[in-house]
């Protein structure tokens, strides 16, 4: 194999880079884009013209144009599950492999959504806020919650994470139901093919899609007054599925019951409105971020990238449709 | 039934109040100026007693009250009971189980997450503006970690099916294994602390179980393992507790129940790898008032010499 093969072209460090550092690829040459003081176009066109690898942050869009200089492009491997920055019919025509991170991330995602769940139902950092404010001894009982079981839940986005949720929340007694661009045919699950007749009939809605034009702010106030005033909504998809605007008005005015939220529009900020609020909990995106899945996740890059440069079939590859 | 005396130990329920007072003679023990004198005036009219958690027809009150016929407990736990003496005098005693099971179940899963994934550690962040200058740190997967159960009670088994959906192998201890039961059997507590990363107190407290969870128990669970208490606080040694989080000797703990409520060690309050609610369990509107109804209906069965919904004694 020769040396060149075993580049790895890498535009921005993806997270499990910038938290678990570069030693997971250790047997391969990284080319470091970012580290360079040349615009990237030159930066590709004097350094990128025989590497066959890249590895894609989840963030950087690969464009048709970047694309272009980068004409031994074989393989690209992405630590995101979603493929929205990528440009797929290029890569296509092109005859280049995609590798994703499948469903690495689900579990936790759906173990986040669930927790989320709870305490916004059960007002567990509430409680806990209460209790280290010293008010147990002092103001006595802490309000009381609701109960979970028998809870209509709806699903939006009945992929691997949006399985994994429902699965959970079955055992709790919670009624599934669910929309999704297409009805899943071997689901039990009652489908919906709108989301607004699934909020009319669900206590509950987690947002479990990815974003795409669909999805951009379609959690807006009509569904949230269709879900009413005891509804809870809770999102762990992307921040701009919701209409975040919408979304604080109607928490505010009570509208809407509460809201267990993991993404926001313009992370990192927070709107203020929200933080007076107890009955919505507050998560920093950090679904996917524990220690087993991130390195689960540099195995998984590992792996892919071992079994390309030996000829052996991707770890986790994406069928492109045409 | 306006004449019979019922007397409640402290205050649990705006509903359950408004209940009793429109069926029956109540009195409430807590708004007593003088609890001897209140005795000797009204004793001989008081033919049952309604408790909870945190109150309960001790051997003290039961001698007081020769006219007693019947303990009717807000909750499903009946250690502030003295059942033995309720028993000896034929006085009988009800509770509420079943109706409370899901909610503490599906607590002791919020604990867990809320715990492992540091959900109100993450809240006090974002609140903070802390997010602002930077993500939080690594927390730990729930999905496939091995949840060890103490008792498997109706609580008990609610909290493993639970846990199954999330993948994770049951193991439990109880005084006998039980045959029909697929989960991993192990003899003793210490035995099950090993082998087990998260383990959930789910058991009655009686005199075995008091300090079910001590010292051995807590470094056998180790700095990586998590204990989830939603039974009652004297089942943990709880300053061999704090001392084991303070010294990172356990990885965390969940905790709905404490050995003196609602006082809470205050070193705890410093640890974000704890969660601290002030005896939640049973705690939405929808089983509160289930709970009062068992009281109530058992109350009424009684006096109209009809069979009892859940008796215990």
């Amino acid at each position: 194999m020769k040396s060149s093969h075993a580049h790895i072209l890498v535009l921005e460090p993806p997270p499990i880079m910038i938290i678990c550092g570069d030693q997971f690829l250790k047997n391969f040459r990284l080319l470091k884009a970012w580290e360079s003081q040349l615009p990237l176009d030159q930066f590709l066109t004097i350094h990128a013209q025989s590497v066959q690898a890249l590895l894609s942050s989840g963030r950087y869009s690969l464009t048709a144009d970047i694309l272009q200089l980068l004409p031994s492009l074989r393989l690209v491997v992405t630590t995101s599950a979603g493929l929205n920055h990528i440009d797929l019919p290029e890569c296509r025509r092109r005859g280049i492999s995609i590798a994703n991170a499948k469903d690495t991330y689900s579990e936790d995602v759906a173990d986040m959504a669930v927790g989320l769940l709870i305490d916004v139902f059960r007002k567990i950092s509430s409680a806990d806020s209460f209790v280290r404010k010293g008010l147990w001894p002092t103001k006595g009982d802490f309000p009381l919650g609701s109960k979970l079981g028998g809870k209509r839940v709806g699903i939006v986005g009945l992929g691997s994470i949006g399985q994994e949720v429902a699965k959970r929340l079955q055992a709790f007694g919670c009624r599934i139901s669910y929309c999704s661009r297409n009805k899943k045919p071997y689901v039990s699950y009652p489908f919906y093919s709108s989301v607004i007749q699934l909020a009319t009939d669900c206590d509950v809605l987690i947002v479990c899609c990815g974003l795409t034009q669909q999805t951009h702010h379609m959690i807006n106030k009509d569904v949230m007054l269709a879900l009413g005033k005891e509804g809870v909504v809770v999102n762990v998809g992307r921040g701009a599925i919701i209409k975040e605007e919408e979304l604080v008005q109607c928490l505010v005015q009570g509208e809407l019951g509460g809201a267990g939220l993991d993404v926001f529009e313009n992370e990192p900020k927070v709107p203020g409105e929200l933080f007076a609020l107890d009955k919505v909990v507050l998560s920093p995106h950090t679904a996917v971020r524990t220690a087993e899945t991130l390195i689960a996740m540099c195995e998984l890059v590992k792996g892919n990238f071992e079994a390309f440069f030996s000829n052996k079939p991707l770890l986790s590859p994406v069928v492109l449709n045409n | 039934m306006e004449s019979i005396g019922v007397l409640m130990l402290c205050p649990m329920s705006a509903y359950l109040e408004q209940e009793l007072q429109s069926r029956f003679n109540l009195f409430k023990l807590w708004t007593v100026p003088q609890k001897p004198q209140f005795l000797k005036e009204h004793a001989s009219s008081i033919r049952a007693v309604v408790g909870n958690a945190a109150a309960g027809a001790d051997a003290e009150l039961i001698s007081a009250l020769p006219k007693l016929e019947i303990v009717s407990s807000y909750s499903v736990g009946v250690d502030k009971i003295d059942l033995d003496k309720c028993r000896e005098k034929g006085i009988r005693v009800t509770y509420t189980p079943d109706v409370l099971t899901e909610d503490v179940a599906d607590l002791a899963i919020g604990l867990i997450l809320a715990v492992l994934r540091r959900l109100c550690a993450s809240d006090r962040y974002v609140r903070s503006g802390a997010w602002k200058k930077g993500d939080f740190r690594l927390t730990t997967k729930f999905t496939g970690k091995t949840v060890g159960i103490i008792g498997l009670g109706r609580i008990g088994m609610a909290v493993a099916k639970r846990a199954e959906a999330f993948n994770c192998p049951i193991s439990y201890y109880s005084r006998r294994a039980k045959p029909d039961i697929q989960y991993t059997y192990y003899p003793s507590v210490v035995e099950l602390a090993s082998n087990c990363d998260i383990l959930v107190v789910a058991c009655p407290l009686n005199e075995e179980t008091w300090h079910i969870i001590n010292r051995g128990v807590i470094d056998a669970l180790g700095p990586k393992g998590v204990l989830i208490n939603i039974g009652r606080g004297p089942h943990v040694d709880e300053p061999e507790l704090v001392s084991a989080l303070v010294e990172g000797r356990l990885g965390g703990a969940g905790l709905d129940v404490y050995e003196k409520e609602p006082e809470i060690p205050e070193e705890l309050f410093g640890l974000e790898n704890v969660v601290l609610l002030p005896h939640v369990g049973s705690g939405t509107v929808e089983t509160r008032t289930a709970m009062a109804d068992l009281v109530i209906g058992n109350l009424e069965a009684h006096f109209l010499n009809k069979p009892l919904l859940t008796p215990l004694v």
